[in-house]
């Protein structure tokens, strides 16, 4: 070490130019983070699609993509939707009160998480890790599923259980229900998907 | 700088060339000799000591496949999957190029984990080489960021669905969460913007990290010395005129030429497994990822490659009823702290006020993030291990006989879980995996107090050594 005494002076103009040096190199930084950002055109890939219902029959299931996203619409049959309450007990957020604006449109809310009673709309993306769940409409027991199973949906990552309308089962690796998009019918047999205003 | 040497009077023109050189670039010879030619090893390596250059090979074997491969891939969501079936198909010998380097992914951590397991069981993280022991474990943790962002280039159903899981891990973090996993997919769903930014970080910006982490961890290891079977540490004893351990030789040749076995022997089942089992059984290459990804359907199993399983396996462990048992685990771990440490006033209560906000969040917050901390932590937990061992002697072998069972008991554990990890979820497998998370954490944060138990065996002065 050198005995010279040392210039605070000079000591304060090199912090200062260090200090000024930082902020330099953090405002670099700023726009190489935020390219990682979605682009432009990722965000306006966000546009509804119509799917005609028409053809679907009661206990069937389409799938269409939108935002890049699986989103099913199932025609539930009467007894499916009958049994939807039976099940509240067994559910971690029967009636959709986690996140309601983020999951569950206001014409959701309901038993059956749905416009009309029989027709579901739902991402069929799971709120655990964001795997597609598989459908497993058949009641009764079978594997990875419990023995009094009475229909729905299965993730098969990490063995989360939904019903009938998205609803997740309690003690799953999900924590929340099935998203509901926002959708609204332009007419008795075509929706639209993405879009919930006329 | 040194001064200039002259060769003297009618030598050799290759003595004229070295002189030459030596004149130019002194910094290499001097670095020669000090990391071959006079790095002095223990000579009492035994087999658990190949895996260290093994490492290095490997790490050689997927740069220069990797380097190859790069000229025939095409990072696109249209087009990867087709061009790495153009790899196979149409390139010639391209089939060989993609599965050395798909087998060197499963090769890598094969070799890794023995290296790191050597560590362990030699007490090679102990003082002076925690920094060695360090530097290590953040190549670990890049090796596993590298294979991870590397197997979602061939675009197939693993890639997509595997990339999906994990990048959604992210999203578990409280208020940044959503915002972070965008932020890496750069879209809203995986897809061509994170293919790409995935390619740019596996070929360049991981590899520049890897490579400059070994830098760092050789030179910390070359300062400090390595460490040996017995944990006899060679440089208290040295030949008094020449200044050398006296248990020590020379890296090169003797270990240099040493390791060429272990490599002869290495590449005899690397080469069998390239030829021979590529897919290695769905290990190595797992059959789902033979079709092409698909945003739309999930395959009706999907599992990491094998060498994540183990962490995968705790993730899932951790449900909402295992949650509460870890809330049971913080309260009695706080309350034994409080009682049996010696701890100041401000201590017992700085503790008592931790685990009390702890058991609040664990409660507050989704088990899915939990699973999340799980397995983040278990990789992390291996940072402090040089703190966490108490025991006073290195190696194994002079440790208390039950600690043989324990390491045992450890190893098994951490394969039943990588078992798990591989297997569809089910109330048993969920079970034992949940055993085996609490056991593998037992293990490394309860260190402290049962690496000082029992009765430890002398160490001898120097190390043990029958030639051969």
């Amino acid at each position: 070490m050198s005995e010279a005494k040392v210039d605070s002076g000079r000591r304060t103009w090199i912090a200062i130019s260090c200090g000024a040096g930082a902020v330099g190199g953090v405002a670099v930084a700023v726009p190489f983070v935020a390219s990682f950002a979605p682009s432009e055109r990722a965000k306006a890939a966000g546009a509804p699609v119509q799917a005609d219902i028409g053809a679907l029959r009661p206990g069937e299931k389409m799938t269409v993509e939108w935002r890049g996203k699986p989103v099913w619409i199932v025609r539930r049959t009467e007894e499916q939707v009958a049994a939807l309450p039976k099940l509240d007990g067994q559910l971690a957020d029967p009636f959709s009160k986690r996140n309601p604006s983020e999951l569950t449109p206001e014409y959701a809310r309901n038993e059956a998480r749905s416009i009309k009673p029989e027709v579901f709309v739902c991402v069929g993306i799971c709120s655990h890790l964001g795997c597609s769940p598989v459908d497993r409409f058949t009641p009764g027991a079978q594997p990875s599923l419990p023995d009094d199973w009475a229909g729905g949906f299965l993730c098969p990552c990490h063995g989360s259980t939904f019903d009938m309308a998205g609803r997740v089962f309690k003690n799953k690796p999900a924590p929340d229900n099935l998203e509901v998009p926002p959708h609204m019918y332009l007419s008795d047999t075509l929706l639209l998907i993405g879009e919930d205003k006329a | 700088m040194a001064e200039f040497k002259e060769a003297p009077p009618g030598s050799s023109a290759m003595t004229q060339a070295t002189v030459w050189l030596e004149n130019r670039f002194p910094t290499g010879f001097a670095e020669y000799k000090k990391h071959m030619s006079e790095y002095y090893a223990p000579k009492n390596f035994n087999v658990w000591y190949f895996f260290g250059s093994l490492a290095m090979l490997v790490l050689v074997i997927q740069i220069v496949t990797g380097i190859f491969l790069v000229m025939h891939y095409k990072p696109d969501a249209a087009k990867a999957f087709e061009s790495v079936e153009y790899i196979m198909r149409d390139v010639p010998w391209g089939w060989l190029i993609r599965y050395m380097h798909s087998t060197g992914a499963s090769a890598f951590f094969i070799v890794v984990y023995l290296h790191m397991w050597r560590g362990m069981i030699y007490g090679s993280y102990q003082k002076p080489r925690e920094l060695v022991w360090i530097f290590g474990v953040a190549l670990f943790l890049c090796l596993m960021a590298e294979a991870f962002m590397g197997y979602l280039l061939p675009w197939g159903q693993m890639s997509y669905w595997g990339a999906q899981v994990i990048i959604n891990l992210f999203s578990a973090i409280p208020l940044i969460g959503p915002d972070l996993s965008l932020l890496i997919r750069g879209d809203y769903v995986v897809g061509d913007a994170t293919l790409n930014r995935f390619f740019a970080f596996h070929v360049i910006a991981v590899p520049l990290v890897l490579i400059g982490l070994v830098v760092a961890h050789l030179l910390t290891l070359h300062d400090v010395g390595s460490n040996n079977p017995d944990g006899v540490d060679i440089k208290a004893k040295k030949d008094p005129k020449t200044g050398i351990p006296l248990d020590g030789i020379p890296f090169h040749p003797y270990y240099t030429v040493h390791d060429l076995v272990g490599v002869g022997v290495f590449l005899l089942i690397f080469a069998a497994i390239v030829f021979f089992a590529p897919e290695m059984g769905g290990y190595f290459l797992e059959y789902n990822n033979f079709i092409p990804a698909d945003p739309l359907k999930t395959p009706a199993h999907i599992a990491p490659v094998w060498y994540f399983t183990p962490f995968y396996s705790m993730l899932r462990a951790v449900t909402d009823p295992f949650v509460t048992v870890l809330v049971g685990v913080v309260a009695i771990a706080a309350v034994l702290t409080v009682l049996r440490a010696k701890l100041s006033g401000t201590g017992k209560l700085v503790v008592l006020v931790g685990a009390l906000v702890l058991i609040a969040l664990l409660k507050a917050l989704d088990a899915k993030f939990w699973g999340v901390v799980v397995m983040g932590v278990a990789v992390m937990v291996l940072f402090p291990l040089p703190w966490l061992d108490r025991s006073p002697v290195r190696s194994i072998r002079y440790r208390p006989g039950w600690n043989k069972v324990l390491y045992g008991i450890f190893i098994v554990n951490f394969l039943v879980l990588g078992y798990l990890g591989i297997k569809p979820p089910s109330p048993v497998g969920t079970a034992v995996s949940q055993a085996g998370t609490l056991f593998y954490f037992g293990f490394f944060l309860l260190m402290p107090w049962w690496s000082r138990i029992g009765s430890f065996k002398p160490v001898p002065e120097r190390v043990n050594f029958h030639a051969h």
